[in-house]
């Protein structure tokens, strides 16, 4: 009878199923394993658009087709090293650049909404996905995107490279009532966006937070004092609509990619 | 410590009564949403223009209601009563049980009001805002806590397999819930992460597939280890291979959240040391499914009297499926269709209905009996519940692999002129009648929820007067 000599196992499962401590601290470890080999190398390898601080993103080197390093600043956006110094200034091309003060409040509203839910914004190296959406996406463009928003599910298309690809008007008849504009669609109707005032306050508030991330923060460079003082200035009598529009129109231009190359090695 | 073998330890059991109604109130009102913002995507006029209740606003409320309040209240519920049952004794704080139990319904009460308010983090299944993921921590810690220390105190020499199930979840919860929740505030409402773009999809999905792994799983197979040999009245077929489910789980299920990001940015080989561990997590995932379903083995006959039973066993069945679904859905030139479609969703609720509810409410039935100390107020409506919820189930995951599959091939369709054939809009509104389908699957679902809660009440209702006298007195 005495369940105190019986091994209902093995000897060292037994050892661990008699004490509360070895227990917990063996589990402990055990499931501590998988995270730390997928996600710890992810913050120092190249091609993970981590910033390091050194220019260099972690050595990522893509290599254009006569195999010559392609400079990372014409993939990221330097304003040390760019022809334009200012978000003002900066073209489509010029690199991943962060958000505008517009911009960045538009998209506080797309993850208010939680649009992520419907929405990816992020292109597989596919034939269909290049034909229907674009160039696919690389690990740079999101760099600044703190609180990523990739999503996981297209019940309705990806916006990793909606930028100019419809008018600003399109956009607000759309937002306002999808089905006026495509009646199959199954959007539920943003025209309350129309009539919200963008919160300057805390636009201004969350470009400082992105300035001090711990992790790939915008530079001070380029969120310098004088325009992060000249945010409330940008929203300033701007509806939630067309900070949404500006969000959506400033997606996936950043970067000009070179036929034929590959982005992802 | 005046317990002996002659005199029965009395329980701390109030507490788990009031988990126990909880996570069946909650797995009504889980599931009614459900069905509503299914219904929003089948009808879009049911997104009324009220802010408040679209669709985006709403999918969060669902996830966040079956999984932290239905969920959560069932692991709670069970977890206090396997590990009082399982090591002979009380609860180590009778009143810091209690204290989860008020915290975690504040908790649920907080994610009413601001999800729909639109506070949201922006990631899938933490979208709560950054002082509701510091209660969460707070209120986990503590059930956390009170386990591993009733754990401590046990009166028997062995700690029992459920226990390590249970332990393993709260141990991965706490990491995966603190590190993906590190965000800086930029005011009450709004948060935004310390990482950005791939790694913070890496954390998310290392989160996202975990709490599934975990939280869905490891805690539900801590149930199934007690439920289905105490319903069945038959010892675990093997404990030498539940010994096996438990580390092999453990240390394999981590790995799998990169299958989530197979050919983004992510670097490939993430992606595919997620794939290759999602393969080979199907033989401890079957191996335990085996396990549960062969404890029955000398009393199948029992299926055919005991409805409880048919909710645990069928579950079994349903984990065995999900557990093959989700590996092959690992497979790059699988992930290639099935990611992005309503595949997922349908993977998703295969585990959540078809698993992860069923051995709940066979656990639940199980224990109302025994908490109550009577006999189900009617065992016909049990099995009508079973069948309600089987065809429900069965329906909205039938729906969303057809449609998930359809969609991905539409999607990647050329014509014979090498041109894309289908606009995406001819694919969404391909999905009309599946999405209906899907809403009335899920409206069947509910229904059953609802049969649940009635004869619970009236069980509890019929209990009240004969109902035994529960322990006051906590440990000190």
């Amino acid at each position: 009878m005495s369940d105190h000599d019986h091994i209902y196992s093995t000897k060292l499962q037994d050892k661990i199923e008699r004490n509360t401590l070895l227990m917990f601290i063996l589990t402990a470890l055990t499931v501590a394993v998988g995270g730390i080999v997928e996600i710890v190398p992810l913050f120092y390898l190249p091609n993970t658009a981590m910033s390091g601080g050194d220019g260099t993103y972690n050595n990522t080197q893509h290599k254009d087709l006569q195999g010559n390093a392609i400079p990372m600043d014409k993939i990221i956006w330097n304003p040390a090293t760019s022809q334009h110094k200012t978000l003002a200034e900066w073209q489509p091309g010029d690199g991943v650049r962060p958000y505008t003060a517009l911009e960045t409040a538009g998209r506080y509203v797309f993850i208010r909404e939680g649009c992520f839910l419907c929405h990816s914004q992020m292109i597989r190296p596919f034939r269909d996905e290049k034909d229907r959406y674009g160039h696919y996406s690389i690990a740079e463009e999101s760099m600044y995107d703190h609180t990523y928003q990739w999503g996981s599910k297209r019940t309705g298309p990806d916006l990793a490279r909606v930028g100019g690809k419809y008018s600003d008007e399109w956009h607000r008849r759309h937002l306002k009532y999808p089905r006026e504009v495509v009646p199959e669609s199954v959007m539920p109707n943003y025209f309350f966006l129309d009539k919200a005032a963008v919160n300057a306050e805390q636009t201004v508030k969350t470009m400082q937070v992105m300035t001090r991330m711990p992790f790939n923060p915008v530079p001070k460079s380029i969120y310098s004092d004088a325009y992060i003082a000249g945010a409330k200035a940008q929203v300033d009598g701007k509806t939630e609509m067309d900070a949404v529009i500006a969000y959506l129109q400033s997606m996936g231009n950043h970067v000009k990619f070179q036929e034929g190359v590959n982005y992802r090695d | 410590m005046e317990a002996t073998q002659a005199t029965p330890v009395k329980y701390d059991m109030d507490v788990v009564r009031w988990f126990t109604i909880a996570a069946i109130v909650y797995a009504v009102v889980g599931t009614l949403i459900g069905v509503y913002v299914a219904s929003e995507l089948a009808w879009p006029f049911l997104n009324f223009d009220i802010p408040e209740i679209t669709f985006g606003r709403l999918r969060p409320l669902h996830t966040n209601a079956v999984i932290f309040a239905f969920g959560g209240c069932t692991l709670m519920a069970t977890g206090f009563y396997i590990v009082q049952r399982t090591c002979s004794t009380k609860l180590w704080s009778n009143s810091l049980a209690w204290f989860t139990f008020v915290g975690w319904n504040l908790i649920i009460v907080c994610a009413v009001i601001t999800l729909p308010l639109g506070l949201s983090q922006g990631k899938e299944y933490a979208e709560l805002p950054w002082w509701v993921d510091i209660m969460i921590a707070v209120v986990w810690l503590s059930y956390g806590l009170n386990y591993f220390m009733t754990i401590g105190i046990r009166k028997t020499s062995h700690i029992y397999v459920s226990n390590f199930f249970t332990a393993g979840m709260i141990v991965m919860i706490t990491y995966l819930h603190v590190v993906n929740s590190m965000a800086i505030p930029v005011d009450w409402a709004t948060s935004y992460s310390i990482y950005s773009g791939v790694q913070d999809a890496m954390i998310q999905w290392w989160w996202g597939h975990n709490a599934v792994g975990f939280y869905l799983t490891g805690g539900f197979l801590g149930i199934m280890y007690y439920f289905i040999p105490k319903q069945s009245g038959r010892p675990v077929f093997s404990y030498r291979l539940s010994v096996l489910h438990f580390w092999t789980l453990t240390f394999g299920y981590v790995w799998l959240g990169a299958h989530h990001l197979q050919y983004t940015a992510l670097p490939d080989w993430t992606g595919s040391l997620g794939a290759a561990v999602s393969l080979a997590m199907i033989i401890p995932s079957w191996g335990g499914a085996m396990n549960g379903m062969m404890t029955l083995s000398g009393a199948w006959d029992k299926l055919r009297t005991d409805y409880i039973l048919r909710f645990l066993v069928t579950a079994m069945a349903f984990y065995a499926m999900s557990t093959f679904d989700g590996p092959v859905m690992a497979i790059k030139s699988v992930n290639a269709l099935s990611h992005y479609t309503d595949w997922t969703v349908g993977h998703v609720h295969a585990g959540a209905l078809g698993w992860m509810s069923m051995i709940s409410f066979g656990a639940l039935y199980h224990m109302v009996k025994k908490l109550w100390n009577t006999e189900m107020y009617s065992d016909k409506l049990v099995n009508v519940h079973f069948w309600v919820a089987l065809i429900g189930a069965t329906t909205y995951v039938v729906a969303m692999w057809v449609s998930g599959i359809m969609q991905g091939l539409m999607w990647r369709d050329y014509d014979e002129y090498g041109t894309l054939t289908y606009t995406f809009v001819e694919s969404v509104s391909a999905m009309h009648p599946y999405y209906v389908m899907r809403a009335v699957g899920g409206a069947i679902f509910n229904l059953g929820a609802w049969i649940m809660l009635f004869n619970v009440v009236m069980t509890v209702r019929q209990a009240g007067a004969v109902r035994g006298t529960s322990p006051v007195a906590a440990r000190a």
